[in-house]
């Protein structure tokens, strides 16, 4: 064992040792991200548990659910994973113009299926406490669309610090967190629509 | 470049005088010292309301008849006695530790997020504020113990949306919340702020284990907010998931409740072990026997935490194959479990052993840990388990552990860090005092719950068959003594922080970045952040000739 355990550096070296501050917003963003993934695990398994040991699993007088818009609303929101990347490469490349427009595309691609999930809402004959069912019909749409909500709000935010100027010019911390969120938003949904619409 | 040799940190630099501040732990601060304070004293009060719950239990329990308290406050007692040991003491007193010497031991400045870390401090007393008013709503608080399996806990009084369960349940989600903002914290803390030169295998033992605890944390939490929040909603807006008459599941939420409540018992007693082997190598003057093995087994125990769980299931209708193969996962933890004690003895053995207040704990807490371990054994079994299920067999083995080895553990924490967080010595005697009460209580009191629970005497009752009075009546006997040992305890540490001896930067000769700086730490930590060149646990040939205490 070395009789000197520990070296302090006496010169402006350590001052510099700052921690790399993005860089660590962003492993922390991810390990949430990572923690969000668990509570929806929790979720799907209790559906799997609760499908695969109930014999009459639909609610009386529902024969199924609609997948057609619901398939249609999913093309959309995973597209929009795209557009939100092309929104980070505008960035990546200075170009202001075509990052906001490509933010405004994919928030409206996310507004829409936040719609499209509200109208079919309102047209299903049973409710959050119409058996096992529909309590966890709502619980995992509904858990997901906050995320949807949560995910659409952070992109107007980083949409509206796009105009301050020289915001965006250090560092991009924020548009990429809310573009890994979106992804993430978009991996859950589309589990949750082969458990739901597909393995019906 | 300039070298700092052990004698340097050892040595007996000229202190400030220690800050008086104590507005400042009343205060939304961001300094991870401050809120580490904050976090072991809010603890501390909880672990005294936690105590007063279990003096009235064992009050009950000293004769075979239920003539104390009523059986609806009984079980609200048990209930409450147990959330608030568990979520009011154990993990916030853990997590004060953590957050004071982490940053400080790895050479950092800060936690990674100060603000997130204030925040999630401040959930805390919001939580157990929360808890304590469920005793004013109509029907009194929960009462359907700390795990609050429904049906049970959907019985609380109906049509009224402010009971006891549903406050349970919000106050418990706080503090998940707050755990969850917390490991976030640790984990990027750990894995992004080490100091130069500070690789992983250079990194103490106790960050290893806070490490590793706080990666369960970040796995089983949210699957006990997701079985939380399906309660929450049978409870409150009529969804049935755990209803079995309409489809619903209740063993299901037992699912749910243990896969994160069993490695929760790692997410507090992982920080202890890592305690143990601060402690051990300091007051035996010998490296760490087998550092690097000891480190990869706090992953090793995370890891496995993680598919244990269905031991608490045996009798839940779980089907044979499922009982064996968790049985034998339950098993297995006990190899990088015995691979830590192994490693303790061994760095205990031949050792110049000195039993300070600290070690006495340590020590202590290790042999009640082995015991607790052996019981535990025992329990993964599946057969003793049936036998013994539901009795005071297990309630006497969780003590043990919670009690006997977290609790002591964490006073061995506080004596050990105790001048380095206040800059004041505590007074040994009646740190001694408190130990041997601690220990001789703990022993009375735990150790009857084994022969009772053989004998069949249940637990959660209020009253019993005369034939377990014997050993009731020497339970409620050590667990008074236990309630007594904390006050020499209280009066030591008001005491000291107030008129104690002033503590020098190291006066148990450790080795150590936290021992580095002055007692207190100066805000900022270190003025140059210090770059590590070799490996922790340097005692030996190298040691300090001039001991300092």
């Amino acid at each position: 064992m070395d009789s000197s355990i520990i070296s302090e550096e006496s010169d402006h070296l350590s001052h510099e040792h700052n921690h790399d501050e993005e860089g660590s917003k962003m492993f922390g963003f991810i390990v949430f991200l990572l923690s969000e993934t668990f509570i929806f695990l929790g979720f799907f398994t209790a559906y799997i548990v609760y499908k695969t040991a109930n014999p009459d699993w639909l609610p009386a007088g529902v024969s199924g659910l609609e997948v057609r818009d619901p398939a249609i609303n999913t093309v959309i929101l995973v597209s929009s994973s795209f557009v939100i990347y092309l929104a980070e490469r505008a960035l990546a490349r200075h170009d202001l113009i075509a990052f906001r427009q490509f933010l405004m595309l994919s928030i409206a691609m996310g507004s829409y299926f936040l719609v499209g999930q509200a109208i079919e809402w309102s047209h299903l004959s049973f409710g959050f406490t119409t058996g096992v069912f529909g309590g966890m019909f709502y619980l995992l749409t509904g858990f997901h669309g906050l995320h949807v909500l949560t995910g659409i709000l952070l992109q107007i935010l980083v949409f509206g610090r796009s105009f301050i100027p020289g915001n965006y010019d250090t560092g991009h911390f924020g548009v990429n967190a809310t573009s890994i969120f979106w992804h993430f938003v978009d991996v859950i949904w589309i589990v949750l629509f082969v458990l739901i619409y597909i393995w019906q | 470049m300039t070298n700092i040799s052990v004698e340097d940190i050892t040595g007996d630099a000229p202190q400030q005088e220690p800050r008086t501040d104590w507005k400042q732990y009343f205060s939304f601060s961001t300094d991870h010292k401050v809120i580490g304070i904050q976090y072991i004293v809010t603890a501390f009060i909880l672990f005294l309301v936690g105590g007063i719950f279990a003096m009235i239990i064992r009050g009950e329990l000293i004769t075979p008849e239920s003539d104390l308290v009523d059986r609806s406050v009984y079980n609200a007692m048990f209930t409450m006695h147990g959330t608030v040991m568990l979520f009011g003491w154990t993990f916030p007193i853990l997590t004060g530790f953590a957050n004071y010497f982490v940053p400080l031991m790895i050479g950092a400045r800060d936690m990674a997020f100060p603000r997130l870390n204030a925040v999630a401090f401040w959930m805390i007393p919001i939580a157990a504020i929360l808890l304590m008013a469920s005793f004013f709503v109509p029907g009194g608080p929960a009462q359907a113990g700390w795990w609050s399996y429904p049906p049970v806990s959907l019985q609380n009084p109906t049509g009224n949306l402010i009971n006891g369960e549903v406050i349970w349940l919000l106050a418990v989600a706080i503090s998940g919340v707050s755990s969850i903002m917390g490991a976030i914290n640790f984990v990027t803390t750990i894995v992004k702020m080490r100091a130069p030169g500070m690789t992983f295998f250079r990194t103490p033992i106790f960050v290893w284990n806070v490490f590793s605890a706080q990666i369960i944390q970040l796995f089983g939490l949210p699957v006990l907010t997701a079985g939380a929040v399906m309660l929450l909603l049978d409870l409150t807006v009529g969804t049935s998931f755990f209803d079995p008459t309409k489809g619903g599941d209740p063993v299901l939420f037992q699912h749910f409740f243990w896969f994160y409540s069993h490695p929760a018992v790692y997410v507090i007693i992982l920080p202890v072990f890592g305690v143990f082997s601060e402690i051990f190598p300091v007051f035996a003057r010998k490296p760490l026997f087998g550092y690097k093995i000891v480190a990869i087994s706090s992953l090793l125990i995370a890891g496995v935490s993680g598919i244990v769980w269905v031991h608490h299931l045996y009798v839940s209708g779980t089907p044979g194959w499922m009982r064996l193969f968790f049985m034998l996962t339950t098993m297995f933890v006990s190899v990088p479990t015995g691979i830590k004690v192994f490693a303790w003895t061994a760095t205990i053995w031949g050792g110049k052993l000195r039993f300070d207040t600290p070690m006495l704990f340590a020590f202590g807490a290790l042999i009640l840990f082995v015991f607790a371990g052996i019981t535990g054994i025992t329990l993964s079994s599946v057969p003793i388990d049936v036998h013994v299920n539901n009795t005071y067999y297990v309630v006497g083995h969780f003590h043990y552990v919670l009690y006997g080895t977290v609790t002591m553990g964490m006073f061995a924490a506080i004596y050990f860090w105790f001048p380095k967080m206040t800059g004041r010595m505590y007074y040994e005697g009646l740190g001694k005092l408190h130990f041997w009460l601690a220990f001789i209580g703990t022993n009375l009191n735990f150790f009857p719950m084994h022969p009772l629970g053989l004998q069949g005497m249940l637990r959660r009752v209020s009253s019993y068959a005369p034939e377990y009075e014997f050993w009731n009546i020497i339970a409620s006997i050590g667990g008074f003594l236990l309630g007594v040992s904390t006050l020499p305890f209280i009066l030591n540490m008001i005491g000291s922080w107030i008129h104690g001896e002033q503590a020098p930067k190291n006066p148990w000769r450790a080795i150590g970045l936290e021992w580095l700086v002055a007692s207190p730490p100066p805000v900022e930590n270190f003025e140059e952040i210090p770059v590590v060149v070799s490996e922790p646990y340097g005692y030996g040939k190298s040691e300090p000739l001039v001991a300092e205490h």
